[in-house]
């Protein structure tokens, strides 16, 4: 992907979300998310050097923005971020099992993506889903009332998803 | 026109998780399949309030509610229900009632304020809206003067329901009599307090009537642009408010010259992207100028001095939404529910090992007690109550011994209870006190935005300390410490969220001391849930 690319598609999402703001200075984050969105999961750097140039800011400030929100990430991620809560109201109907569950389905911890590029684990915060706790995120689509069991199954549905369609 | 049946489907996205969306499709190839289309209107709705039944059902006007937890439930519930118009008994819900307030006797179910229209209409659908009073209460501030909309207000004794319970007629009294060209308004939707999705359901179910409350906001104090500052984790509460707003749009009801009053007002949705610290009001204008969230210093207030430092109002979503009702009813009316010094009502999240989670409004002054055993159906598998937590993560903990507390704005300072955003999060016997502080003290750790010292050091300090309590290596002197630590975060963090990292941590160490001790002294975890390590024996170096 060359800088020309980036340079290329981040204007033209810039442009088109700019339109949707009340004031000039307003719309960083909702660009930074249609970026993201873009990509599928992550931003580019080379994005915050267009950014730059397009917004005035300086580098630094758009690095410390793109770092500061768990939900942005300068590091490809895998195609499904499962994003599990840790919170209390889920960690005392089972959570912890859960996450257990996860990781140990997955072979890795917060932060990592698995080796086929499919899942990135991440922690997150409450959901505000609480009514069917334990709670996770992928992608955009939640899953409650987990167990052990039915992460091992969810998992192993969208793997055997993705097989299929690689076939 | 509707037609004779109504089946109304909980659809938010509580529901969704327990297969809403997926049962109601369903139901419409099965009223297909018997020919009842012309007959039955199969609607979206929002929350029905519970989730242990499954997806409710609600018929009208029969007004049945039913749970269905699987498609046979569909088939029985089409073929009684429908085609025999018998009711089917063992998937019908009994309603969770509204009670009457212990001060104000007159008041009834039907007095629900905030959630007055979930569950009764599609959100996505503004008609619905206007026609259960919807807007009604805009065309009628739209001829008030913006003085007597805030006298109005500050009569009512309407408290912010986020959690800090600031007056709000006092709020936009500021900011109404800055003289600024230019003002905002922002609906605070950034619902990360653990516990609590009492916004994300009304955003979910009645969207409009935060629109309504933040446009009568903008008048009153003369503001001509508002942003709901939604998490960005919200998918379904972004995507219903966004169609709110665009409806709104199309009816006249924001943009300019608003039912040919001359006020004009333009409203957009804005996401965060994770991070619990954009809760706090100046965070959360830092985020909305395109910075990292970190909390500014105060004095200058928001009214003041707020987004791009012009006067701004900045309220939760409850809040809001309460406003309509308050200025079509009247102050008096509002003031007949609740307590004294805390009017109105109180959306509460019930969670946590409880038989029926989910979500309930009830007057203030509510007490803990009704909102777990009424409510909440009582303790989940036959196990005892040993905590309760109340107001979030920020809020207090009491024992099982303390329920009586009533939930309203004074609680704290009488009965130790903090009403907080109304979060009630059960915790059964077979929980740690230590286990929970630690679970607990890393939320705060992670979300710590690291601006000042006292939080970012004092979170990470209180977790390790408590990391060494769970793996049997804990001590007196250190029990001490954490006393040191959360009463140093308390007088000297920058902003509210590290100020108020003390309060569940030390509510925890006073009730539950004896657990910790027994962590140091008897070198065990009285529940079982700690895993100590064996001493390992010392090595020559």
């Amino acid at each position: 992907m060359s800088f020309e690319e980036v340079k290329k598609t981040v204007t033209e999402i810039y442009e088109r979300v700019k339109l949707e703001s009340l004031e000039e200075r307003d719309n960083l984050i909702n660009i930074l998310h249609a970026i993201q969105e873009h990509y599928g999961n992550y931003i580019p750097l080379e994005a915050a050097e267009v950014l730059k140039e397009l917004t005035g800011k300086s580098l630094s400030e758009i690095y410390e923005v793109l770092t500061f929100y768990t939900m942005f990430s300068t590091r490809r991620r895998g195609k499904y971020i499962i994003r599990v809560c840790k919170s209390l109201p889920c960690h005392v109907t089972g959570g912890a099992a859960v996450i257990e569950a996860l990781k140990n389905g997955l072979g890795i911890d917060y932060g990592q993506t698995t080796e086929d590029g499919l899942f990135t684990l991440e922690e997150s915060s409450c959901l505000g889903l609480c009514g069917v706790s334990p709670v996770m995120l992928i992608n955009d689509e939640a899953y409650g009332n987990l167990t052990p069991e039915k992460v091992f199954q969810i998992i192993e549905e969208i793997r055997e998803r993705e097989r299929s369609d690689v076939k | 026109m509707r037609k004779p049946i109504t089946v109304l489907v909980s659809v938010d996205s509580n529901s969704v998780l327990l297969g809403a969306r997926h049962f109601k499709n369903y139901l419409v190839d099965r009223l297909a399949y018997y020919n009842l289309t012309e007959l039955v209107d199969v609607l979206e709705t929002g929350s029905l309030g519970r989730y242990d039944r499954g997806v409710l059902f609600l018929v009208l006007p029969d007004n049945t509610l039913y749970g269905i937890k699987n498609t046979n439930d569909i088939d029985r519930f089409v073929e009684e229900q429908l085609l025999k118009g018998r009711p089917v008994k063992d998937l019908a819900v009994e309603e969770v009632k509204t009670p009457k307030s212990v001060e104000a006797k007159k008041v009834t179910e039907e007095e629900r304020i905030v959630l007055k229209r979930a569950g009764k209409i599609n959100p996505r659908n503004i008609e619905e809206y206007i026609a259960l009073d919807g807007y009604q209460s805009l065309a009628k501030a739209l001829k008030m003067r913006p003085e007597e909309i805030i006298a109005e207000i500050k009569e009512s004794g309407l408290r912010g329901r986020g959690g800090a319970g600031f007056p709000t007629g006092l709020k936009w009294e500021f900011t109404m009599k800055v003289n600024a060209p230019e003002k905002f308004v922002i609906c605070n939707a950034d619902e990360g307090e653990p516990g609590t999705f009492k916004d994300r359901l009304i955003m979910e179910g009645d969207p409009h009537s935060v629109i309504e409350g933040m446009l009568i906001a903008g008048y009153a104090v003369g503001a001509n642009k508002g942003y709901v500052y939604i998490r960005g984790e919200y998918y379904e509460s972004v995507d219903n408010l966004r169609t709110a707003i665009s409806q709104a749009y199309e009816y006249g009801l924001l943009g300019d010259n608003i039912l040919g009053s001359g006020f004009s007002f333009d409203l957009t949705v804005r996401l965060g992207a994770g991070a619990y610290v954009c809760g706090e009001e100046t965070a959360l204008i830092e985020s909305i100028e395109g910075k990292a969230g970190r909390p500014r210093l105060k004095p200058p207030y928001p009214p003041v001095k707020g987004l791009f430092q012009k006067p701004t109002v900045v309220n939760n979503v409850e809040t809001f939404a309460s406003v309509p009702a308050i200025l079509l009813n009247g102050s008096n009316w509002f003031k007949s529910i609740g307590t004294p010094s805390s009017p109105g009502t109180k959306v509460f999240s019930l969670c946590g090992n409880l038989v029926r989670r989910g979500i309930v409004e009830a007057p203030m002054g509510t007490t803990v007690a009704d909102l777990i055993y009424k409510y909440g159906g009582g303790i989940e598998g036959g196990k005892k109550l040993k905590m309760v937590q109340t107001g979030g993560a920020a809020g207090t903990f009491i024992k099982a011994e303390e329920i009586s507390a009533p939930m309203d704005f004074d609680s704290f300072k009488t009965h130790g209870a903090s009403l907080g955003s109304g979060v009630i999060l059960a915790i059964d016997d077979s929980h740690c006190a230590v286990d929970v502080a630690l679970n607990l003290m890393e939320f705060f750790a992670h979300e710590s935005c690291g601006k000042c010292t006292p939080c970012r050091e004092g979170t990470r300090l209180i977790v390790n300390m408590l990391k060494e309590f769970s793996k049997g290596r804990g001590s007196h002197e250190m029990l001490d410490n954490l006393y040191n630590v959360a009463y140093t975060m308390q007088n000297s963090a920058f902003c509210g969220l590290g100020q108020s990292v003390p309060v569940p941590l030390t509510s925890l160490l006073d009730r539950f001391r004896d657990e910790f001790e027994a962590h140091i002294d008897a070198l065990e975890c009285p529940s079982g849930v700690c895993k100590f390590e064996k001493k390992k024996k010392k090595t020559k170096r």
